[in-house]
């Protein structure tokens, strides 16, 4: 990248690079500004919240003076508050941290299954011989051009049969056949090197301790950016528990936000808070791993 | 004697041998285990059901095989023609902007330092990890008439633009075309960096500037990150749900129903297993159709 020179022809190099700085700032505020949208609405009090010109700029309630503010800030100002935060839990009657709990704990199961499941198996696909091996990957991997939408209705069916309809596992099962992380491990894993799974297997160690006490532990980097994968694809997940669960404080955060909007369809202060709360978790997750994200989208698994 | 037929006893082994043959390939079969039941149970299962009840009058009090009748059914359905047709429309605007955006974008950040690459590429991923869902519940408030953040930044006017038949689609599709494309983005500056700058200096020594450099150069050897970006945008444009369930539900009279909302809406409102189904096997087929077609079209040998 460091080689790349601009043309020795043109005019003036500096002008150039700073329209290009300009687009990618213009991009970047187009691209944050629904996040800010959100983030004014829900920390603007209540009446404010609909008004003419829309409250963007927080100022601190003590200096909240519209006598000592320019006139266009003061009309544009508000007082950050957390009210409509209170009035999320309060009408909500404490529902929205049950779905907050629901969403942590099936996200974090989601997680855990696959990379125990996906590293068993990338190991297995990468390291040992056995017929079919070739045919059964191919197989998994063919499931990528099947649309999700098309095993809803037997999922649904299967899980209510199950009688799983409406519980926490009913969202998690099906949740666990997806080749991404298999792929991702099989294709680590043939990177390693053998000798030292070898030179265990001669000191008598069985299958699984090799499997758990050196392949895992080798397999620490892939398996953080699968974890962060699927904990962030699990909890963003929208229409298989919408489908599945139904009581009240059964949903998950996004499902429970979009029955908010049914609900309380004229408190859009509320609907912003509910919005930020499922919205701020994966954002500090994000801003914390975000090296793993990034290699997620390289390997070509995150939707953006 | 027995020595003498090596290849005899190859072929028809002693049960002694069969059974260390097993022994080798078990452990193979244990670990792959897990995940692959999963999938039978979860995808593979389903898929198959699906395509049985997309030949059936399926719903939750009957069930008797129709035939093609679903199929026929579809295609005299007014709505179903009107899904196709909106999905098309998605799908055509956003997959063309989604992949320019994230071409030209990816260049201008191209000769910043890396540090920048990275702020950059972390403020157009934000919005990303966050849910669709909750994204979309903040533009169905940006798109308010009166106090939405649209109308009023722009001074539009109370424009109903989710409650007008002829904008709402239109709507829809500004607020995917003006969501940045994250992995796009990723994909195309990690591609870009991997073009060897030689490539360039010679370009550079006979004259041509950045912008032929960037038309002669890049976007020819980038071909086959495009076809992979093309594909997948496709797929998601197709798949498209939670956006339009969350800012319009499929309406007004069914102007911004998709596919997928129409498949959910079928399923599960009106509680037809068959028809909903016969559409999900419509959709695969369109999907798989579009892969290839693509892959065809887009398909090149590039080398660098």
């Amino acid at each position: 990248m460091a080689t790349t020179r601009r043309a020795p022809r043109r005019p003036n190099p500096a002008v150039g690079k700073w329209l290009a700085v300009a687009v990618l700032v213009a991009t970047t505020l187009v691209s944050l500004f629904p996040l800010f949208w959100m983030l004014s609405t829900a920390f603007t009090p209540g009446s404010a919240t609909i008004k003419t010109p829309p409250s963007l700029i927080p100022v601190p309630e003590a200096l909240l003076d519209p006598s000592s503010l320019p006139t266009w800030v003061a009309e544009r100002a508000y007082g950050p508050t957390l009210d409509n935060f209170q009035r999320l839990v309060d009408q909500t009657r404490g529902l929205v941290w049950r779905w907050l709990l629901n969403s942590a704990v099936i996200a974090v199961s989601i997680t855990l299954f696959h990379v125990l499941f996906d590293t068993m198996a990338g190991y297995g696909f990468a390291r040992k011989e056995f017929p079919g091996r070739v045919l059964l990957f191919g197989l998994l991997l063919s499931t990528l051009m099947i649309p999700p939408q098309v095993t809803l209705i037997p999922n649904f069916l299967l899980i209510s049969r199950l009688g799983l309809a409406d519980s926490n596992l009913g969202v998690i099962l099906p949740g666990l056949a997806d080749v991404f992380g298999i792929f991702l491990m099989r294709q680590y894993l043939q990177t390693l090197p053998r000798e030292v799974e070898d030179a265990a297997r001669v000191d008598g160690a069985g299958e699984w301790s090799v499997f758990w006490g050196i392949v895992l532990p080798l397999a620490k980097p892939a398996v953080a950016t699968l974890a962060i994968f699927m904990f962030m694809r699990s909890w963003n997940n929208f229409i298989w528990p919408l489908i599945v669960l139904r009581s009240g404080d059964r949903l998950t955060l996004p499902v429970g936000v979009a029955t908010l909007q049914g609900e309380f369809a004229t408190d859009v202060g509320l609907i912003m808070a509910g919005a930020a709360v499922a919205a701020v978790p994966m954002i500090v997750f994000f801003l914390l791993f975000q090296r793993y994200f990034l290699d997620g989208i390289r390997v070509g698994a995150l939707k953006g | 004697m027995a020595r003498a037929l090596p290849i005899r006893s190859a072929r028809t082994a002693t049960p002694s041998r069969r059974r260390a043959r097993w022994r080798r390939w078990l452990p193979g079969y244990l670990f792959v285990l897990p995940s692959t039941a999963m999938f039978a149970i979860f995808l593979f299962g389903p898929v198959i059901w699906s395509l049985l009840l997309a030949f059936q009058d399926a719903s939750l009090t009957q069930r008797e095989w129709t035939g093609l009748d679903n199929f026929r059914g579809l295609l005299d359905d007014r709505v179903f023609r009107k899904a196709l047709r909106n999905t098309a429309l998605f799908a055509a605007v956003t997959v063309p902007v989604n992949l320019l955006v994230a071409l030209v974008l990816a260049g201008l950040m191209k000769p910043l330092a890396a540090r920048w690459q990275t702020f950059f590429r972390a403020a157009y991923y934000l919005p990303a990890v966050t849910s669709v869902v909750i994204l979309a519940t903040v533009w169905r408030w940006m798109f308010n008439p009166r106090f939405g953040a649209i109308n009023q930044l722009l001074d539009l006017g109370p424009v109903p633009w989710l409650a007008r038949p002829n904008l709402a689609l239109w709507a829809v599709i500004l607020s995917a075309a003006l969501t940045i494309p994250a992995a796009g983005v990723v994909m195309y500056s990690a591609a870009m960096g991997s073009i060897p700058g030689d490539l360039y200096e010679a370009a550079g020594l006979e004259g041509a500037g950045p912008v032929r450099q960037w038309w002669d150069i890049t976007v020819p050897l980038l071909k086959p990150t495009t076809l992979y970006l093309v594909v997948m945008y496709t797929i998601w444009a197709f798949e498209v749900f939670e956006r339009v369930y969350i800012m319009t539900g499929g309406g007004p009279a069914y102007a911004t129903t998709t596919i997928v909302q129409l498949i959910f809406d079928t399923g599960f409102r009106d509680w037809q297993y068959g028809v909903a189904s016969a559409q999900a096997v419509v959709l695969f087929a369109l999907v798989a159709l579009a892969a290839a077609v693509q892959f065809r079209w887009l398909r090149s040998d590039v080398q660098y």
